[in-house]
């Protein structure tokens, strides 16, 4: 099938490309409707990203996060008008004790692999899931940024002692906002704190028991676990702060991404018998557990609805440019794309 | 209920020194007009896509349809076109009115097969604007200046750009509203019909535009496919 993408082919230029694309008699094709921009996409319009990365990626199609509706599907496993979440992973084999979003060979849309910025997405069902009725479908544009949440806290779920009585959450970006959600509603009982560098945004995590500044945290205030959701120049900084303010045998997930390398203070991991583990990407058993969780808790797409910022139609390419520089000056929120190419 | 006529009825005279008609010579791996067919029969919003043809050319396709399209080649029907294009349209509507019942909501979207990247953008924007029309054109504004001229040696006028548009295809109808205006045409009229849409106009009646795209080039010439080939990354 001929097909429309679009593509950076270099820093803040998008061009239009065709591409004959294969549909095999049980492919799953959709109509991307509704996309979200990611840091990492951002990154990449932006030429942020190491030269020799970007002559590697580029010409790529961006977006990951995104949904449409069902346009045909040989598998039948959905009708014609379906609405589905796309998941950008695209593994190619499968490992035992390796789940999907870490096996090496596995492809990514819009780093390894083209992303949502197509006319038509060809992929497979096993790739989509069933968006539930009445979601709002601007909050659904970022599940995936959602399910990589869903994921962590999963796996945190499995590994961290069961003294749950607080988490600290560094980072009031969206991340940070979207974690600290996530372990509100799945911890009821826990305490959850907020770290981070701007008393405006955190006045917006109303949910969560209380929000410090990170220059303000009291010496004495110690949590269970941590969540550190920074990345950036600023991940050196929050690591040791979790680790200055977590009790002994408490476990951190590493959520955030760096460009450089981050020193970490051991000596204070091994005395604190801590446990750091990374996390990144999701799976669609993240993204399965992402909707059922929006279906069991409507108060949490509910409370994501405030966190969507611009929310453009995209007819053109300079469409696109006017909402990736708008989405580059937000501090905060998640910019959505109507997808009317 | 939706139907496609793709019309690829014409014998490529303009294609130059080839024997085979242009809708019929490679794009990438495939045939023009597979690509055309394609898009069309994924859509669910179609009960059938018809393929309309020189006669001699309807087994050979049927051929093209099995070995290139085996999961859509039953929902697509290789039919005869007519000596004209209207000819080719009415052989499409004679069609389904012998093999469905037809009432005010059928529909009937006309599309050049040598126009392979019609985008699912357009053809959905023609299915909706016939909620309120009974006719739609897929139009671009003009890019160059019109110039008009009766006798082609001067200059008659020159009118406003920002008033034209040049046609593209999809043109969609309502089936038995594009009937109607088929039977009233006079033989000369008829004669001198390029375009289905026209049929409305001289009728007086309202045709709606649909926003086309630049790249839903019509391939007509020899440079034409060479353009068709850049677009898809595969300079000749």
């Amino acid at each position: 099938m001929l097909n429309t993408i679009y593509q950076l082919v270099a820093p803040r230029r998008i061009d239009l490309a065709v591409q004959d694309m294969p549909v095999a008699p049980d492919a799953l094709v959709v109509r991307p409707t509704h996309l979200s921009i990611c840091h990492a996409d951002q990154r990449y319009y932006q030429g942020m990203r190491d030269a020799k990365v970007l002559a590697e990626k580029l010409p790529m199609a961006m977006i990951h996060e995104a949904h449409g509706q069902v346009v045909f599907d040989g598998s039948g496993t959905y009708k014609a008008g379906d609405r589905v979440v796309m998941v950008p992973n695209l593994p190619v084999e499968e490992r035992p004790f390796q789940a999907e979003n870490y096996i090496r060979s596995s492809r990514f849309r819009s780093s390894t692999a083209d992303g949502f910025m197509q006319e038509l997405v060809v992929t497979s069902a096993d790739r989509a899931v069933a968006l539930p009725d009445g979601i709002d479908l601007d909050v659904a544009a970022f599940t995936e940024l959602v399910s990589v949440s869903t994921h962590t806290i999963n796996r945190f779920d499995a590994i961290a002692h069961a003294g749950r009585d607080s988490i600290g959450v560094w980072g009031d970006g969206n991340v940070g906002f979207i974690t600290a959600l996530l372990l509100r509603t799945r911890f009821p009982e826990t305490k959850i704190y907020v770290f981070g560098k701007n008393s405006e945004k955190l006045a917006d995590f109303t949910f969560v028991t209380a929000t410090y500044l990170i220059t303000e945290i009291p010496d004495d205030l110690l949590v269970d676990h941590a969540f550190e959701c920074v990345g950036g120049a600023g991940s050196g900084d929050a690591i040791e702060q979790i680790i200055a303010h977590i009790h002994p045998e408490g476990t951190v997930a590493l959520m955030g991404v760096s460009e450089n390398n981050v020193p970490i203070n051991t000596r204070m991991v091994l005395e604190k018998g801590l446990r750091l583990y990374g996390s990144s990407r999701s799976g669609v058993a993240d993204f399965r557990s992402t909707l059922d969780l929006y279906a069991q808790h409507p108060e949490v797409p509910a409370q994501l609805a405030r966190i969507v910022g611009g929310v453009f139609d995209i007819r053109d390419t300079s469409d696109i440019a006017t909402a990736f520089a708008d989405d580059r000056s937000r501090r905060f929120g998640k910019t959505v794309l109507h997808w009317l190419v | 209920m939706n139907f496609a006529a793709i019309l690829a009825g014409g014998h490529g005279t303009r294609m130059g020194a080839t024997d085979k008609p242009k809708q019929f010579q490679l794009l990438g791996e495939r045939p023009i007009l597979v690509h055309t067919l394609e898009k069309f029969a994924l859509m669910d919003e179609f009960e059938r896509v018809l393929l309309l043809c020189p006669v001699e050319w309807v087994e050979a396709s049927r051929d093209l349809l099995k070995m290139h399209l085996p999961a859509q080649s039953e929902k697509i029907v290789v039919l005869a076109g007519g000596a004209t294009r209207s000819g080719t349209v009415q052989n499409a509507i004679a069609w389904i009115e012998e093999n469905y019942e037809t009432d005010e909501n059928t529909v009937i979207v006309t599309h050049d097969s040598v126009r392979p990247f019609v985008t699912y953008r357009i053809i959905k924007d023609n299915l909706e604007a016939l909620a309120n029309y009974d006719a739609c054109d897929t139009v671009i504004p003009a890019s160059d200046t019109i110039v008009v001229s009766e006798g082609g040696t001067e200059i008659d006028s020159i009118p406003l750009r920002s008033t034209m548009f040049q046609g593209q295809t999809p043109q969609s109808f309502r089936l038995l509203a594009l009937k109607e205006v088929y039977e009233q045409l006079s033989g000369d009229e008829e004669a001198q019909l390029t375009d289905a849409c026209k049929a409305f106009v001289l009728r007086g009646r309202p045709v709606a535009l649909v926003n086309g795209e630049p790249f839903n080039i019509k391939i007509t010439y020899p440079v034409d496919l060479r353009i068709a080939h850049a677009l898809l990354g595969q300079y000749e």
